[in-house]
């Protein structure tokens, strides 16, 4: 009966224009790739988001010092947060052009040098540092917090530091940066916070016990901690297009779409193989993200048979890739590095060995495989070294004899085994001596 | 009917833009489905592996240029240091806006120079919004340079705060890039390899126009049944097609067969390409010396490859220290008693005498010897006394510079030099026979 409604539905919708699918997808696109935004909903994190919102009224408006750590895995939501926190900061009364925001960035600021300078850049005080030199880092910095203060003021505006990938400023020399910050926001005058944002739970272990020491200790955690019924409700709204949308009556038809689609069964199963792999809604967002951009005019409301494509290149293993594109003779040698390993226990072996295990398979049992010479299987192991399947357990030297540097595989049994299973036209007494672990049959 | 269809582009764009991508339409229209329109966003970053020479590259640059999207290829090769990368995507950057000005090299030691850079170029170069595309080819390269660089590019879009993405090609799997607190994983496609229709369809294309296509079609045929066991890579099967076509058209040349003689026309140039395997294939000679000898038709027996330069004349007492280096690489020294002394006595039957095939020598490989070891079974392997004069050890020496000896270790006083005889079997068997030396009855893993 489900499906008939579909078809009904499909029918209606023949008519929807490009300008409409267009605007549907941008208005998607934007909700999933460009998340980071602060336009978007906030799910299941609303007690972190008080926590945070308060410590920075307190910093803004009442002038003290904080500082704080935002941990969470991967896709959890830290930049969403800060972002969300941040816009309805600026928008109170109170706050509006009274908060000076820096922000950096670990992957970007790779030395506590570089770090400075941005700083500094940012903060727009490099015509007030000009041409002087400082004996050390703590002088700088309280040279520009004091360059901070406005003439008449007894204090100075509250600065607001955000060390985002805050673990690898933590590999700085001395962890400079973070001492004096800290530093700062425990006895100067200057109001100053820190936010940082670590994907390492472990990051307090990190740090030195002098910055560990004037650190507040203050963690908020975001563990992605909702369940299957809520993720479900967060894909509903996530699709769902929003009220203000031009074309009300192809609004209405593809909203009512995304909710029959999250009462399917078909789709349930895809969330929920999804929601076993990983539960952060990173990955929610890249799935629906593969499934939006088929949508177009001809095809306008999402199927579910769509979600599944989606699902499945999703979550195709790479590796099994690789080896579908092998020639034959190289799969013989993966089946040969298979045998040693299952002989000797996954001990190393070197090119020799494989070589020795190979010709015994073509000497006994095969009939569709050509004695290839030495110097042919040779260039064959070196182009799996190539795509890094055969690793050598160090590096090549120039004195060392190629055939016998010892190596590892990086497959596994099952995987050289399912690969084989979708091989085109692999000769069977190729797949018997895989199947057969009696090498001297 | 083109199979290609896109709202955003133009029909004939397409249509073009699919003869030029054989065998190849749903990845493109998969690319395209992915990219949208010019202005909306994509994804931040995008990872696509495959093959060589399954078309990545070519597939990407055709797709970037026939439509017209704006963007930046730069190949992780030929910029190998971060300073490098950063500063070509800046010049590219700067050089597609301003045709008329010249441009000069910024100078962009670190990424944080580069973002902002990067975000002063887009403004300037008003691309009003549409996603700029950044292509980097062979991207396994990006592991070597800092552990920054990469993670950094993945978030690209995000660091910027614009409309770009990041696509990286590569023939290596993604799980062995990513680094171990994790990144913003991108989104990771697969181009599948050629199936043997395809190649067969993409090799044919390539027809001389004095000749047919089924001609040419079935001389394809002929060649991927012998090559295609070994090889799938549609780079060396296309220069290999184009190496031999010649000599496959000489008994039509000539007169002996016509087109549709098959059977003559695959007797003559089957022992033809198995010399070639063994050969060109192998880059043991140039394509122009295999030209050369089709040319002039000569044996190709006669033909020496690189290999066959290893073989040096050396002289009488050189021949005689190397096989008494390879007895010593490869024989346990248990076994030299037995093997070189007159009254030896008999070998006691211990476990020792169990060989194991995996601890055989000959897979193994050879084992360091001192130099003493070495003399010793020199003067019991020459018949005639030899006096251990400074003659000899130069001689040694001069083995160790033509890399038929290898030393091991430091220059190490107090025990005295260490080696390794690091020759093939069969290499020493034939200098073995130039002396009339049996080197097999003295090897242990043959007795």
């Amino acid at each position: 009966m489900k499906s008939a409604m579909s078809k009904r539905k499909l029918k209606d919708t023949c008519g929807a224009s490009a300008e409409c699918i267009s605007q549907v997808q941008k208005i998607l696109r934007e909700r999933f790739c460009h998340r980071p935004s602060a336009t978007g909903k906030l799910f299941g994190i609303e007690f972190q988001y008080r926590h945070l919102l308060e410590l920075l009224k307190r910093t803004t408006l009442h002038g003290e010092s904080n500082s704080a750590l935002i941990v969470g895995p991967r896709g959890s939501g830290k930049t969403t947060l800060l972002n969300h926190v941040l816009k309805d900061l600026r928008e109170m009364k109170q706050v509006r052009g009274n908060l000076l925001e820096v922000h950096l960035n670990g992957l970007l600021q790779t030395s506590d040098k570089v770090a400075l300078k941005e700083i500094t850049r940012q903060l727009q005080l490099e015509n007030v540092v000009g041409d002087k030199v400082f004996g050390s880092f703590a002088e700088t910095l309280a040279f520009l917090l004091e360059a901070l203060r406005k003439g008449d003021r007894t204090s100075s505006c509250p600065v607001l530091f955000v060390l985002d990938e805050f673990d690898l400023f933590v590999h700085h020399k001395n962890q400079t940066l973070l001492y004096n910050l800290f530093d700062i926001s425990q006895s100067a005058q200057t109001p100053v916070t820190i936010i940082g944002l670590t994907c390492r739970q472990d990051i307090l272990e990190l740090l030195e016990k002098r910055v560990k020491s004037r650190f507040s200790h203050r963690q908020i955690y975001l563990m992605n901690s909702f369940d299957f019924k809520q993720y479900v409700k967060i894909f509903k709204e996530q699709l769902s297009l929003p009220a203000e949308f031009p074309d009300e009556p192809f609004a209405q038809k593809w909203n009512d779409n995304i909710q029959h689609l999250s009462e399917d069964k078909i789709v349930q199963d895809v969330l929920q193989n999804l929601f076993h792999h990983t539960k952060d809604l990173r990955s929610l967002y890249f799935l629906l993200m593969l499934a939006v951009s088929a949508v177009t005019v001809h095809h306008p409301l999402l199927t579910a048979a769509d979600l599944q494509e989606a699902s499945r290149q999703h979550g195709t293993d790479s590796k099994a890739n690789i080896v579908h594109g092998l020639s034959v003779l190289e799969i013989c040698l993966i089946i040969a590095m298979k045998h040693l390993n299952d002989v000797y226990d996954g001990e190393p072996f070197n090119f020799q060995m494989v070589y020795n295990e190979f010709q015994k398979f073509i000497q006994r049992k095969a009939h569709s495989m050509y004695n290839f010479e030495k110097p042919v299987v040779m260039k064959a192991f070196e182009h799996l070294l190539q795509l890094e399947l055969v690793k050598p357990l160090e590096r090549p030297s120039a004195r060392a004899q190629r055939e016998y540097l010892l190596m590892r595989l990086l497959l596994d049994n099952t995987q050289i085994m399912d690969a084989l299973q979708v091989y085109p036209n692999c000769p069977t007494d190729v797949k018997q001596w895989a199947a057969s672990s009696l090498s001297w049959l | 009917m083109p199979n290609l269809e896109h709202p955003a582009y133009p029909a004939a764009a397409l249509l073009h833009l699919e003869s030029l991508v054989p065998c190849r339409e749903s990845q493109v229209s998969m690319l395209l489905s992915i990219f949208g329109e010019r202005q909306q966003f994509s994804f931040p970053s995008i990872f696509i592996y495959g093959h060589t020479s399954s078309g990545k590259t070519y597939v990407m640059q055709t797709l970037l240029n026939t439509l017209q999207l704006p963007h930046v290829f730069v190949n992780c090769v030929e910029c190998f240091t971060s300073r490098l990368l950063l500063e070509e995507i800046l010049i590219q950057l700067q050089s597609c806006s301003s045709e008329t000005e010249p441009t000069s090299p910024v100078p962009c030691d670190t990424f944080n120079d580069f973002v902002r850079l990067f975000k002063q170029a887009l403004v300037s170069r008003e691309l009003q919004d549409q996603t700029l595309y950044i292509v980097l080819d062979r991207a396994e390269q990006l592991r070597e340079m800092e552990a920054n660089i990469l993670p950094a590019f993945l978030r690209l879009q995000e660091l910027t705060d614009s409309n770009v993405t990041v696509v990286l090609l590569s023939e290596i799997v993604w799980e062995l890039f990513r680094p171990n607190v994790g990144c913003f994983d991108p989104l990771t496609l697969y181009f599948p390899d050629y199936s043997i229709g395809h190649l067969q369809k993409i090799l044919s294309q390539n027809h001389p126009p004095e000749y047919t296509a089924d001609f040419y079609a079935a001389y394809i045929n002929i060649l991927l049944g012998v090559f295609y066991m070994v090889c799938r890579d549609l780079k060396e099967l296309r220069h290999l097609a184009a190496l031999n076509f010649s000599k496959y058209c000489e008994p039509v040349v000539r007169g002996e067969a016509n087109e549709r003689d098959t059977r003559k026309l695959w007797k003559n140039i089957e022992p033809h390409l198995k010399k070639a395997m063994q050969t060109v294939y192998l880059r043991e000679i140039s394509s122009s010396q295999w030209e050369r000898l089709q040319h002039d038709g000569g044996e190709p027996g006669q033909l020496k490859g690189l290999s066959a330069h290893t073989h040096v004349e050396l002289p009488y007492y050189s021949k005689f220290l190397l096989i008494a280096a390879y007895l010593a690489s490869y024989n346990p020294v248990r076994t030299d008693k037995r093997l070189f002394l007159k009254h030896h006595g008999k070998m006691k039957k211990t476990n020792f005498m169990k060989k194991h095939e995996k601890t055989s020598n000959h897979l193994l490989g050879p084992k360091p010897f001192p130099l003493d070891r070495l003399l010793a079974i020199l003067y019991s392997i020459v018949d005639k006394r030899v006096a251990p004069t400074a003659n000899i050890f130069s001689q040694i020496t001069s083995l160790v510079t033509l890399q038929l000896l290898s030393m091991v270790g430091q220059n190490d006083q107090l025990e005295g030099p260490r080696y390794k005889c690091t020759v093939s079997l069969d290499f020493i068997r034939a200098v073995a026979r130039t002396v009339n030396f049996d080197i097999i009855k003295y090897l242990y893993d043959f007795l």
